[in-house]
């Protein structure tokens, strides 16, 4: 084959690349282009610049599809993410930090207050206020039920004595031949009930009559060695004492009788309880039961309970109540005959000798 | 996601690349629907417009067109994770490289290098603005008979009919005049960007 022209040779090029030669002239054309290696370049040339303007025209057509395709798409849909602002950003940057500081925080704060005992307090709070409030409750529904909310004057364990007894309180005579009161709260759930006089002697007794209503309960000495006194000095005076009343107490808040002096400072007990006086005097648990008397030597009350955070607020049961609720005890039912002291021989008397005769017939209450 | 979805989501994205690379309208719409929101996220949460967001996208499956008519395309990952770091590595680019404020979106767990992809991609867009620019140069009918010849690859017996020639000899001589034309635009160019 002679040397034929370049274009000539482009156009027998185009012609291979399209495959539009037959057998013979391909041959041809491939051995020319063997023994002109400068046309073979040419043709490898030729070649990959098609390839170049193919892939340009491709790739032109893509892009112009794709632009296509995102004129189509909403360009004036407002994208839903807004612009944040620099805070959400340091928020979104941050948020990890921040929440595991606050558990952190958290964490600290309350493990703080529990081992610093908040909570105990809380409960200690809570709980006194709870009772409170019980007790409260307990007297919109009874009234007279005021030993329920008042502290009760016996019901603490005297330190020194658990051994000898459980509750002390104070009882005394309403009959010589040995009918002794005393508050309810004082025997109740009571195994053994023992009276102990001033003398030393002790005596034990029978819970013959309860009054849980007026907090009232009336023993027996049943016991064997008692001898029956002569009757008692003192009168019970059934008619309301005036309130500045001059008052005095004789009771076993320790072993030892204690003598308390004081005044009546209103009409009505605890949450206006009218059955029973409030008195203004010092009592501690071990009082309860004691007779309270007028300066003529009238029994006017028996000291119940004190209300608890008010000083000088001591409570006593009424006579009238006394006198009304043994007057219920059916009287066939008892052994021997209840017989109220009628008889009064404090009138008059100095303070001391008054104690001196009064003291006899007031028994330590000891509950076991 | 377990093996199995996983082989699955591959190779229907496998179908996705092969229609781009024939251009697949159809493809191109399904790619645009389920990738370019996330972009459009990505670009505007940080500081750019829905329009950037496009131009993005665009580039970015331009870069992905391009890899794969290298021949050379090994879909490693997923799509999405793919076009997403396509995407977010020109958008920074754009962005002038304040990678400090940049806040991902998604946060991949593996960040796929791309930078090779957009190396070659840079390569091929010189070449076609080469190619462009020649093309441009070159004028009509030339340029008009050359695409039809070479690109759609109509024969020269359609062309003298369409452009009005009164023999396939002048058409022929017409056609080698233009593509000799066009080559020497073409390699000039191509030379004076080299040196």
């Amino acid at each position: 084959m002679n040397r034929i022209s370049d274009q000539e040779f482009m156009f027998l090029a185009d012609k291979y690349l399209r495959n539009e030669l037959d057998g013979r002239e391909r041959s041809d054309f491939k051995a020319y282009c063997a023994a002109n290696p400068d046309r073979a370049d040419q043709l490898r040339t030729h070649q990959l610049f098609l390839e170049q303007l193919k892939a340009h025209v491709d790739r032109k057509a893509v892009k112009q599809t794709l632009a296509a395709i995102a004129n189509e798409y909403p360009a004036d849909e407002k994208p839903e993410v807004k612009r944040e602002t620099t805070l959400a950003t340091l928020w979104n940057k941050y948020k990890i930090n921040s929440l595991i500081a606050a558990s952190v925080a958290i964490v600290a704060v309350f493990s703080t207050l529990w081992l610093s005992g908040y909570y105990k307090t809380i409960e200690t709070t809570t709980s006194n206020y709870s009772a409170l409030r019980r007790d409260m409750n307990t007297v919109k529904r009874n009234v007279s039920a005021q030993n329920a909310v008042i502290n009760s004057i016996n019901s603490e364990q005297r330190k020194g004595n658990k051994s000898e007894s459980h509750f002390g309180a104070t009882g005394f005579l309403v009959s010589a031949n040995g009918y002794v009161v005393t508050n309810y709260h004082v025997v109740k759930d009571a195994d053994s009930v023992h009276l102990q006089n001033i003398a030393g002697e002790a005596f034990r007794a029978e819970v013959l009559y309860i009054d849980p209503a007026n907090d009232l309960a009336l023993l027996h000495i049943s016991d064997s060695t008692y001898r029956p006194l002569k009757s008692a000095p003192y009168t019970f005076k059934e008619s309301t004492s005036a309130i500045g009343e001059e008052v005095f107490t004789i009771g076993f808040p320790r072993d030892d009788m204690v003598y308390g002096q004081g005044y009546l400072s209103s009409l009505t007990g605890y949450a206006g309880d009218t059955t029973a006086y409030q008195i203004s005097i010092p009592v501690n648990p071990g009082n309860s039961g004691g007779p309270v008397l007028d300066s003529r030597g009238n029994v006017i009350g028996i000291i119940s309970g004190k209300q608890n955070g008010l000083d000088g607020a001591s409570f006593a049961i009424k006579t009238e109540a006394l006198l009304k609720s043994i007057s219920a005890i059916p009287q066939d039912s008892l052994s021997d005959k209840l017989l109220i002291s009628k008889k009064n021989s404090l009138h008059g008397l100095a303070r001391t000798e008054q104690i001196r005769r009064v003291q006899d017939y007031v028994y330590m209450v000891k509950v076991f | 996601m377990d093996k199995l979805d996983k082989t699955i989501s591959l190779e229907s994205d496998r179908k996705t690349l092969t229609g781009i690379a024939s251009g697949d309208a159809g493809a191109l719409k399904a790619l645009y629907r389920d990738y370019f929101p996330m972009v459009l996220h990505m670009v505007v949460q940080n500081s750019g417009t829905a329009e950037e967001a496009k131009d993005v996208f665009q580039e970015a499956v331009i870069v992905l067109y391009d890899r794969i008519s290298q021949g050379k395309f090994e879909l490693n990952s997923k799509l999405k994770t793919y076009l997403y770091a396509v995407c977010r590595r020109l958008w920074l680019k754009q962005l002038g490289g304040y990678e400090r404020t940049f806040q991902d979106v998604t946060h991949y767990e593996e960040t796929i290098p791309v930078e090779d992809d957009l190396a070659v991609h840079e390569e091929k867009d010189q070449q076609m603005a080469l190619m462009e620019l020649a093309l441009n140069q070159l004028g009509e009918p030339c340029r008009s008979i050359i695409q039809e010849f070479y690109v759609m690859g109509r024969s020269m017996q359609e062309i003298c009919e369409k452009f009005g020639y009164t023999n396939a000899d002048n058409a022929k001589n017409q056609k080698y005049k233009c593509l000799q034309r066009l080559k020497k635009i073409y390699f000039t160019a191509n030379n004076n960007e080299n040196e």
